[in-house]
């Protein structure tokens, strides 16, 4: 029973690291696909807190020891601290920098907004 | 007998290469960047992507300082500078590659002729891996009694290393003083200062809400990790080096949130100062204390006079090594801490004069000190 | 065959990469560029010794105990002959040498541009440039018509 336990967390986390390196790849591209740096933003955010989350759940289900647990945990938490206040104060820099974001129709020229 | 590295048998060697490619890529795009602020950021993330690199190496203690300094420091005192310079380079013409361009052919060209009879990599056999490397893990749990040896190497078999290197970290801070200044323009008169914060303080208070809250989270845990890292450093990657480095982040995250005047408040240049010359005090005074007690300098076996070291020690000896140890790494952290961080406060203690510059758009008042 | 080419690409791309940061900091005449090209140098210098104190399976220079379950699952990976003959008490470490040089020579290198940069930032004030050229020109502007005074300026 707990051995069954164990390989289905182990299953679990191998699933958990995977998702989160796929989510991870998909917000680097859309950092580079993203017309303006609003939405790219919105992408690298969705790297660090998704992708970076997902992948320590599942470092702590493929198990290490107490410790280890721990600190993974830990991890997560200045994660999810320093994670959307990095992007906050990156969103907030170009804002107070005038950085407008894309508007209808600004899709149609995407160089005339890329600067910035 | 013959032996190759079971490299292909070691899952950190596939992840080493595509890291190694990652950096290929990375200075490719610094060496093509004419803009400074691009060359700076991408600098930073090369030393970042080189950090997992040392990882994927086995060498943690120099990931850990890789990633603190290069990441943390060097990439902002840079960007520092270049706020305080111009932003961009002026474009090189194709005429003035030329003899850099041949010399660093033939150079690299050299240099791989020589790599040709270096040992293969990961080669356990080499004199570097076999002799001297091998020597300090087999000696260093029996007369050093310490996990970790990079730190033991460090300390106590190169002591006498460690102490010039962190007295070239001072004279750097000195000079960096002398040069810059101690960051006092910053504090200035109340009216200058004002314009210095400014053009529209009163509005952009409101936008750094979110920042603040968070940095009061984190500053006192930084402070405390990097406590942690000096007083674990015995036992797991760490040491004064990165301990240093990251309570000066502690300071320097809390002066671009707070302001440098708030920072200098509480931890002023003078502390700075003293904290600096402390450190290397404290470095050397225990060298002169097993000097004084009978031993070479630096040699920690002798930092207690015998018969109190045997009590001290018990069993399992090195009572003198651990808190030797723990004494110069306490040195090391404090000259660290307080020369970067006054390093930091002579680059932003000339910001005010830049932003002053900037508003007036004249080029001139530059030089005055 | 296929290990000299899984030993050999290292050193190849990491002299590459010495050798294209040497270029940005011998062509430029921004004074922080060839402080970055500096710094990037000095971070290949690091790559290439740590490349050196890679030993085929090993693990980080802190002493583990070999029978516990991580230096177990060490040792089970590598042919035993091979840990008995390279490792020290069952365990086969990294060489721990070239990692103390290069973490201290980090720290010191920061400290050191920091002073490259703050050379760069006084020459910035007191030439109101950084380009190496707009300093030249201001030199000889300076000294031509006149004895040179205490700094050259651009503008005077």
């Amino acid at each position: 029973m707990l051995e069954q336990a164990a390989s289905i967390a182990a299953f679990v986390g191998q699933g958990l690291v995977l998702a989160g390196a796929i989510v991870t790849i998909i917000g680097s591209v859309g950092v580079l696909r993203f017309p303006d740096f609003y939405t790219r933003i919105h992408a690298a955010s969705v790297t660090d807190t998704l992708g970076a989350g997902l992948i320590i759940v599942g470092l702590v289900l493929l198990g290490g020891g107490f410790f280890v647990t721990v600190k993974l945990l830990i991890i997560w938490g200045l994660i999810l601290i320093t994670g959307p206040t990095a992007s906050h104060a990156l969103a907030n820099a170009a804002f107070t920098s005038h950085v407008k974001p894309l508007g209808r129709g600004d899709l149609r020229q995407p160089s005339a907004s890329d600067e910035g | 007998m013959e032996w190759t590295a079971p490299l292909l048998a070691d899952p950190s060697l596939l992840f080493g290469a595509a890291l190694l490619v990652m950096l290929a890529a990375i200075l490719c795009a610094i060496v093509v960047s004419r803009k400074l602020l691009t060359s700076v950021a991408l600098t930073g993330l090369f030393t970042l992507v080189a950090a997992l690199w040392y990882i994927a190496m086995d060498a943690p203690d120099v990931a850990f300082t890789e990633a603190v300094v290069g990441g943390g420091v060097s990439t902002l005192i840079l960007l520092g500078s270049i706020l305080l310079t111009r932003e961009s380079a002026e474009p090189v013409s194709p005429s003035r590659m030329v003899f850099p361009a041949i010399a660093v052919i033939l150079a690299g060209v050299a240099i791989l002729y020589a790599v040709g009879s270096i040992p293969g990599f990961g080669d356990p056999a080499s004199p570097a891996n076999a002799s001297v490397g091998r020597d300090y893990l087999e000696r260093t749990y029996k007369e050093v009694g310490i996990p970790n040896v990079v730190s033991a190497v460090l300390a106590s078999y190169r002591g006498f290393d460690t102490l010039g290197e962190t007295t070239v970290v001072f004279a750097a801070a000195v000079g960096v003083m002398l040069l810059l200044g101690f960051g006092e323009r910053a504090l200035g008169d109340p009216a200058r200062r004002h314009e210095a914060l400014n053009p529209d303080l009163v509005e952009e208070i409101d936008h750094h809400v979110v920042l603040r809250v968070a940095t009061k989270i984190m500053i006192p845990l930084m402070f405390l990790f990097g406590l942690y890292v000096l007083f674990h450093g015995e036992v797991g990657a760490g040491g004064g080096f990165q301990a240093g480095v990251i309570l000066a982040i502690a300071l320097i995250v809390h002066a671009l949130v707070f302001g440098l005047s708030e920072t200098m408040r509480a931890f002023p240049a003078a502390a700075m100062r003293a904290g600096a010359s402390a450190g290397v005090l404290i470095y050397a005074g225990v060298g002169v204390i097993n000097m004084l007690n009978g031993g070479a300098f630096l040699d920690y076996d002798f930092l207690f006079p015998p018969p109190l070291e045997q009590a001290l020690s018990g069993p399992d000896g090195h009572a003198g090594q651990h808190y030797g140890i723990i004494a110069i790494e306490i040195g090391v952290t404090a000259t660290v801490a307080s020369g970067i961080t006054a390093i930091f406060y002579g680059f932003a203690g000339r910001a005010p004069d830049i932003a002053s510059r900037g508003a007036s758009r004249g080029p001139e008042s530059g030089g005055g000190s | 065959m296929i290990d000299a080419l899984a030993t050999g690409y290292v050193y190849a791309i990491i002299v590459a990469m010495m050798m294209a940061s040497l270029f940005v900091l011998l062509t430029t005449g921004n004074l922080i560029r060839k402080m970055i090209g500096l710094s990037l140098f000095q971070t290949t210098a690091g790559l290439f010794y740590i490349a050196l104190s890679k030993v085929g399976g090993g693990t980080a220079p802190i002493i583990i105990d070999a029978e516990s379950a991580v230096g177990q699952a060490r040792a089970a990976r590598l042919d035993p002959a091979y840990v008995e003959h390279f490792g020290v008490d069952g365990v086969v470490y990294g060489n721990p040498l070239p990692h103390v040089l290069i973490l201290t020579a980090i720290v010191v290198g920061v400290a050191t541009l920091s002073v490259g940069l703050a050379i760069a930032v006084r020459v910035r004030e007191a030439y109101g440039d950084t380009e190496l050229d707009a300093v030249r020109r201001a030199d000889a502007a300076a000294s031509e018509p006149e004895p040179p005074g205490p700094r050259g300026r651009p503008n005077a």
